[in-house]
């Protein structure tokens, strides 16, 4: 891509970062660089996990799996070594777990669960539901800091999309209106304690196209606004330039050669009329130039954000497992390792 | 052109200048253009003139200004700038506010003084603005309204409607259901009288678990926070009929043949794994399906040139003079574009070998979005096929 930001090629440190929060538009690709991301973090006989939110599937699918249960399971493995654990939160059943630990409910809690009671106080509270899937999340993540069994170097939690990514992570507010003491207010300041803090990277997911980055800069504008960290910016489905500043600047004033172009192109075996293939691939370079100048001016405002950037190449044969492995390499040969 | 497709072709005109077509809803997973899609037949419609009124639900920003609609005040507004091609049509846009839509529901069912008992409910601001399904409800039920209103006085015989950016299409069928059914449920009702005596009504085992639950539910949530939801339910029964009914007359509402739905997506994979279900679940519900319409496909100027023919050329001249390099360059370029379109038609012939009979009309990849009618107006010739 042009006018790659400064931090390319550079390795980030992410030493100190154990919770990694990826959000993006929807369609941008957040799962699959979640996915990409965790495998990375995993490399050289680390483990990571990557957590699912939304009850989506979604890491199952990339992975082609079955579908996931609430419990933590190796995915997959990471190069030298690593392990790929996955979860799929689900916050019902966080909820029952929580009752059971804070009220020793016993199996009451399935039978409420069987009755739709649990469902019913998670729709009566939506702020709840978010504390407890993150208050997963962060569990997970004290377990390194604590030093206890089963830690893992790094969590990545496949997050809400862009749009509610500062309220999804904003637990004070969220439970400011439930009760004010209490496991539950003891709960979000655990989960702040580790949200609010340089521990966690939240990363946003685009494309360059306009409604994508406005959504991003809105999003990043948003969690700053609530002093969430903000991490790294991943430009998604990119494509490698075709022509050079000198070609571009020719196309765009519709200088090109029209009469040479058609003569070498049938030269070379095109079977058309020398004018009409002329004028048809010159047609398609003024189409693609005006599009990506557009990418171009939508790279510059990813840019003024002066945050680490990293771009993902858009794979002509779609995401499957290889392209998957394919997208982590990428990454790990802007800098993250 | 070149993006081909053995499906039947959708006829946009036929169906927006249909007299017996009142209502449009345009569906599809996010990030697909059905906000786009349903400005754009709504323009068109109105041109060839229709009477039409417009609903969007979160249009982009430079959009809602071309409109005219991006200060919300959850009335449709007179766009300006109609160029009449046929008959004296009319265009009507608005944005969807949830909560105004909610608040002004509940203004209408109640004396004064209860509404605003209600609206100052905190248990009520949170259902109003951040529960979900509330915006699939609301803009249900503003349909609805819209429809009356129409029918009352006649401002539009057309309503065009794009649904919520949810993760699942279907949500605009289920949730407004789903929230009525919650809200009419047994669980809210025992909140709502405690002095009947909590668990009334459910087993005697369940009876107990529900005592526990509530007594844990008022630890975590705070007790009052199930006040609130008590004094809510109390107050919004005597005012309302169900919830739960209001959702199923609107839904009755999208089974009539002057109803025709529009599913929009991309060619790609997830996006027309979503249209499938949809046209699955309109299929089965009796709702009528007018077509698909298939966004942002790649086109080429040169069909005839395949990708194998131009790379190789291409691989032939990328060692040569500077001609000799540009020509490699625009054939590689060429190539590029038929490999991406002959996936596109990989995934789209998935959809139609699945429904064969679903009408399908596609629109070619612009190189910039959409943000005035003149744009707009463009996509709509493109929807009917190229007509102007």
């Amino acid at each position: 891509m042009c006018g790659l930001s400064d931090y390319a090629g550079e390795v980030v440190n992410w030493a100190g970062t154990h919770l990694h929060v990826v959000s993006g538009k929807g369609g941008a690709g957040k799962t699959t660089v979640a996915a990409a991301l965790a495998i990375n973090l995993a490399r050289n006989g680390r483990r990571t996990l990557l957590m699912e939110v939304e009850g989506r599937q979604g890491i199952a699918q990339l992975f082609d799996t079955p579908p996931l249960p609430y419990e933590e399971r190796r995915i997959a493995i990471a190069p030298g070594d690593g392990e790929v654990w996955a979860l799929a939160v689900d916050a019902d059943e966080a909820l029952v777990d929580y009752l059971a630990t804070f009220y020793n409910l016993g199996r009451a809690g399935s039978a409420m669960r069987r009755m739709g009671a649990i469902d019913f106080a998670t729709t009566l509270a939506p702020g709840l539901r978010d504390v407890l899937l993150t208050g997963k999340a962060c569990e997970v993540v004290r377990r390194k800091i604590k030093r206890t069994e089963n830690a893992y170097d790094a969590v990545v939690i496949d997050a809400p999309p862009t749009g509610r990514i500062a309220q999804f992570l904003n637990v004070t507010a969220q439970v400011s209106a439930l009760a004010r003491t209490g496991p539950i207010h003891r709960h979000a300041e655990m989960v702040m304690g580790v949200i609010g803090s340089p521990q966690t990277a939240v990363h946003l997911v685009t494309l360059l196209e306009e409604m994508p980055v406005q959504e991003t800069l809105d999003g990043i504008a948003e969690l700053k606004k609530a002093d969430l960290p903000v991490g790294a910016v991943f430009v998604n489905m990119t494509r490698a330039p075709i022509f050079d500043d000198k070609q571009r600047a020719r196309i765009r004033k519709g200088t090109l050669p029209k009469h040479k172009i058609g003569e070498t192109a049938h030269a070379a075996g095109i079977r058309q009329p020398a004018g009409v293939i002329a004028s048809s691939l010159i047609q398609e370079a003024q189409d693609h130039v005006q599009r990506t100048d557009l990418e171009a001016r939508e790279l510059e405002r990813i840019a003024a954000l002066e945050l680490p950037t990293f771009t993902l190449p858009y794979l002509m044969r779609g995401i499957d497992l290889g392209g998957l492995y394919a997208l982590a390499d990428a990454l790990h040969a802007e800098g993250i390792q | 052109m070149a993006f081909a497709m053995t499906a039947p072709a959708l006829d946009i005109d036929a169906l927006v200048l249909d007299p017996s077509i009142h209502i449009i809803v345009c569906t599809g997973a996010g990030g697909v253009g059905k906000t786009t899609t349903a400005a754009a037949m709504a323009l068109r419609a109105a041109e060839h003139g229709r009477r039409v009124c417009v609903l969007t639900i979160d249009p982009a920003r430079r959009l809602a200004q071309a409109m005219g609609i991006e200060h919300l005040d959850n009335t449709p507004r007179s766009v300006a700038g109609i160029e009449h091609a046929i008959g004296h049509g009319s265009l009507d846009a608005m944005m969807l506010d949830m909560k105004r839509t909610f608040d002004e529901v509940v203004e209408s069912h109640s004396d004064p003084e209860r509404a605003q008992a209600i609206l100052e409910n905190p248990f009520y601001q949170t259902l109003s603005s951040s529960f979900a399904g509330t915006q699939e409800y609301m803009a249900m039920e503003k349909l609805g309204q819209l429809h009356a209103q129409a029918r009352v006085d006649d401002t539009w015989d057309l309503i065009v409607i794009d649904t919520p950016p949810s993760r699942s299409a279907l949500d605009f069928l289920d949730a407004p259901a789903r929230l009525g059914s919650f809200l009419d449920g047994k669980f809210i009702r025992i909140l709502a009288a405690p002095a009947r005596g909590a668990g009334r009504g459910l087993g005697k085992i369940a009876a107990v678990g529900f005592g526990f639950f509530t007594s844990a539910l008022s630890k975590i949530l705070g007790s009052q926070v199930l006040t609130d939801v008590g004094a809510f339910v109390a107050a919004i029964d005597t005012t309302f009929g169900g919830f739960r009914e209001r959702a199923d007359a609107t839904y009755e509402l999208l089974k009539d043949p002057s109803t025709s739905f529009v599913v929009v997506a991309a060619p790609e994979s997830d996006a027309l794994r979503e249209a499938s279900y949809f046209v699955e679940r309109l299929h089965a519900d009796g709702m009528p399906l007018a077509g698909l319409v298939l966004n942002r496909v790649q086109e080429v100027t040169l069909p005839e040139v395949s990708r194998e023919q131009a790379m190789a050329a291409a691989e032939m001249l990328e060692d040569g003079d500077a001609t000799s390099r540009l020509t490699a360059a625009l054939l590689g370029l060429h190539a590029e574009r038929q490999a991406l379109l002959e996936r596109q038609q990989l995934v789209a012939a998935r959809f139609t070998s699945a429904h064969p009979a679903v009408p399908v009309t596609t629109v070619a990849a612009l190189a910039e979005d959409v943000h005035d009618l003149a744009g707009l107006r463009q996509i709509g010739a493109l929807l009917a096929g190229g007509q102007d």
